[in-house]
């Protein structure tokens, strides 16, 4: 599967297969109204399968930190002129506020008005994001 | 005149949400202070003058409401408040941060129990005066895991280098999740965890015993069987609701009781513990057995409560350093 290259614009390479499009909409880009290609399920000697998303736009910003909520294998190339000028990794931020929501229904989050969702990496048993109220395990 | 401790003077003001809130050290001085107050009744009766504590329970739990109220009054403060949200200004969709920043202007400490998960921490955030834990939900309910340290100390004089079972459902007890991990922060304790394999511990509780080099655990499904290598045993009560069929159900139930039978086995000075209300999971012929410590431990429930108000207010109890003082000189 053949698809052009970008002039200038950013590569998302290393996307767990499948995910491209909710990837894309915790990253807040409209896939209705911007110039993009996604390739799904492609081959990947890392990890098997990935999605790869391309974006022809010399404006768009990656929020690293959402990212790498969402896809932490995920690495960024940036595009100028047809050639890479950049490589980014996301890194795992300490803590998100009104990224997810805490999807226990016995969450104090699901009745009290006006609340941040916050949540915070917990590094006790591996790597995951607890409901700051609650400790539930965020889902994504 | 009176100085306080870096234990003490660190929980002026506090808020305590869980016990993570509270280092060992601030534990052991509540353990101290309970155990103070409880011989010394009349010393400390003035202690909370002109203090008011309200009691916010958003769903009923007589028991701990009674608690901490007893405890205040005890203390010479007073009490406002009000239990089961129906009565209160909820019913007309109020959310708990304005009620705790009105509530702030009366009182001077507040205790509350609400039905959903993280609703004392966004109380805590709200209120401008300290705001304790009576459970929130399934979460954390600190006050009552401080019960059942003062109750194991009262018992044994201390916390630590002791074989402890609990026994009951281990997957959603959370209060043998908190009293698990509290203890592993004091260290040297060896834990016997017995339920059927439906109820078993999780794994990050697990986790938090490896994690801890002093202490170990052990999984067993037969109470009989190491009842009588415990120091103390914690008792939980094993809810139909939990399993998938009645006949599992029926078939494990009783192994999971605790009578005179099975305390036979059991060390002469063993503690049985149960964080109450009760229902079947221990005969009641046990009641009268001096090992019996879960009224006990209401009492102590109490006293600890003393204790942390009298703390978060940094109301000093009278004679206590002088106390704790000979404790550390002898």
């Amino acid at each position: 599967m053949e698809v052009t290259s970008i002039q200038d614009g950013i590569i998302i390479d290393h996307v767990p297969a499948g995910t491209a499009l909710k990837v894309l909409d915790y990253l807040s880009i409209n896939p209705a109204s911007t110039k993009l290609a996604l390739i799904m399920n492609t081959d990947s000697h890392r990890y098997g399968t990935k999605d790869i998303i391309k974006i022809e736009d010399p404006d768009t910003a990656i929020d690293l930190d959402v990212l790498g909520l969402v896809a932490r294998s995920a690495t960024v190339d940036v595009i100028h002129g047809g050639r890479i000028v950049d490589k980014m990794t996301p890194t795992l931020p300490e803590r998100v506020v009104n990224v997810i929501t805490c999807v226990n229904p016995r969450c104090v989050t699901t009745t009290e008005p006006g609340i941040d969702q916050v949540f915070y990496l917990d590094r006790t048993d591996g790597e995951a994001y607890r409901c700051r109220y609650c400790d539930e395990e965020a889902e994504f | 005149m009176h100085s306080h401790t870096p234990a003490e003077q660190s929980m002026v003001g506090m808020s305590v949400i869980t016990l993570d809130d509270l280092s060992v050290a601030n534990i052991t001085t509540l353990l101290n202070k309970a155990r103070y107050i409880d011989t010394h009744r009349r010393e400390v009766a003035h202690t909370c003058d002109g203090r008011v504590l309200a009691t916010l329970f958003y769903e009923p739990s007589t028991r701990t409401r009674l608690s901490f109220e007893t405890a205040m009054l005890r203390l010479g403060g007073q009490v406002i408040g009000f239990a089961g949200a129906q009565l209160a200004s909820v019913t007309k969709g109020e959310s708990i941060s304005d009620t705790l920043k009105t509530v702030s202007n009366y009182v001077d400490v507040v205790a509350i129990r609400h039905p959903k998960e993280g609703a004392a921490l966004v109380a805590a955030e709200a209120a401008s005066v300290p705001v304790i834990n009576a459970g929130d939900g399934g979460h954390m309910h600190p006050t009552q895991t401080l019960a059942d340290l003062a109750t194991l100390q009262s018992r044994f004089g201390r916390v630590n280098d002791l074989t402890i079972g609990l026994c009951g459902d281990l997957t959603f007890g959370r209060t043998v999740h908190s009293l698990i991990e509290t203890l592993c922060r004091f260290g040297n304790v060896r834990f016997i965890l017995i339920s059927p394999k439906e109820l078993r511990t999780p794994q990050y509780v697990l986790n938090r015993i490896n994690a801890t080099p002093s202490c170990s655990y052990e999984e067993v499904s037969d109470l009989t069987s190491v009842i009588g290598d415990l120091d103390a045993l914690y008792m939980t009560r094993v809810q139909k609701e939990r399993f998938f069929n009645e006949d599992d159900y029926l078939r494990l139930r009783d192994t999971y009781i605790l009578d005179e039978a099975k305390l036979a086995l059991a060390k002469p000075d063993m503690a049985v513990l149960h964080p109450l209300p009760r229902v079947n999971e221990i005969a009641k012929d046990v009641d009268n057995d001096p090992r019996a410590a879960y009224f006990e431990q209401v009492k102590n429930g109490m006293l600890m409560r003393m204790a942390l108000e009298s703390s978060v207010l940094g109301d000093t109890l009278p004679g206590f350093d002088a106390f704790e003082n000979k404790e550390v000189a002898a």
